[in-house]
């Protein structure tokens, strides 16, 4: 231990330690800044070599429509970045159904490849995890 | 009395209530996260159908097209820019955000 490092043991050997991380997006894009905030975090985890997982439910999952056109409102379209996420090695992008379905959305208007999956079955994703992150 | 709901339908009931407490003649104005309420198939469709009888119902179409949900909108829901906007703040005596 130094006192240097505050405390931290910088001789112990972390980066080998690869957590299950899973971003749960709940909220519309734009609205609020959340949905941009979700999308720093993500990037910033892949940088550490994390295995990184995406959640998107309830208002979250308009995140990912196609056709997103924002010059009107004066403000940044962050959806091509999900587009990108394929080259961080972040391929599990989970949406619920019930979701979709009670916003009248299909997996055919959403702007990136996902897996489509019932409540039930994106819960017993949350469970496998190592760390869940909500926004 | 013009109305504005700026909260998704899913998330806040500000659009329920403000439909509930909009009278006849009056305007509703959906705007940033508001305007889904505007999206066909979805939740607040029949009551926002329902309440174009009563009240005549505008989403800015500026919001939609960020939203990717312009080619989405309900029949009867009529479409303005911010200088619409203003003109609808012009119109209307009073007007009411629904925060």
């Amino acid at each position: 231990m130094s006192e240097a490092t505050g405390g931290i043991d910088l001789d112990e050997d972390v980066s080998g330690v690869i957590k299950k991380f899973m971003f749960v997006n709940r909220k519309a894009p734009y609205g609020t800044i959340y949905a941009l905030e979700a999308l720093e975090v993500v990037l910033i985890s892949a940088a550490f070599d994390q295995d990184v997982s995406l959640a998107f439910l309830d208002d979250g999952v308009y995140q990912l429509v196609k056709g997103q056109h924002t010059k009107g409102i004066d403000v940044k379209n962050f959806s091509p970045t999900y587009r990108a996420l394929e080259g961080y090695d972040i391929e599990k992008l989970y949406v619920e159904r019930e979701s979709l379905e009670a916003r009248g959305l299909s997996e055919d208007q959403l702007i990136v490849p996902v897996e489509v999956m019932s409540g039930e079955e994106l819960a017993a994703r949350m469970e496998e995890q190592d760390v869940v992150i909500g926004f | 009395m013009l109305h504005i709901v700026n909260k998704s339908p899913y998330e806040k009931n500000a659009l329920a209530s403000c439909l509930a407490h909009a009278t006849k003649g009056s305007a509703v104005l959906l705007i940033e996260d508001g305007v889904y309420a505007v999206a066909q198939g979805g939740k607040a469709e029949p009551e926002l159908r329902q309440a174009m009888g009563r009240v005549a119902v505008y989403a800015l179409s500026p919001d939609l097209e960020a939203r990717g949900m312009k080619d989405k909108v309900i029949d009867g829901v009529k479409l303005v820019d911010y200088g619409g906007f203003v003109d609808l703040v012009a119109e209307h005596r009073t007007n009411q955000s629904w925060l």
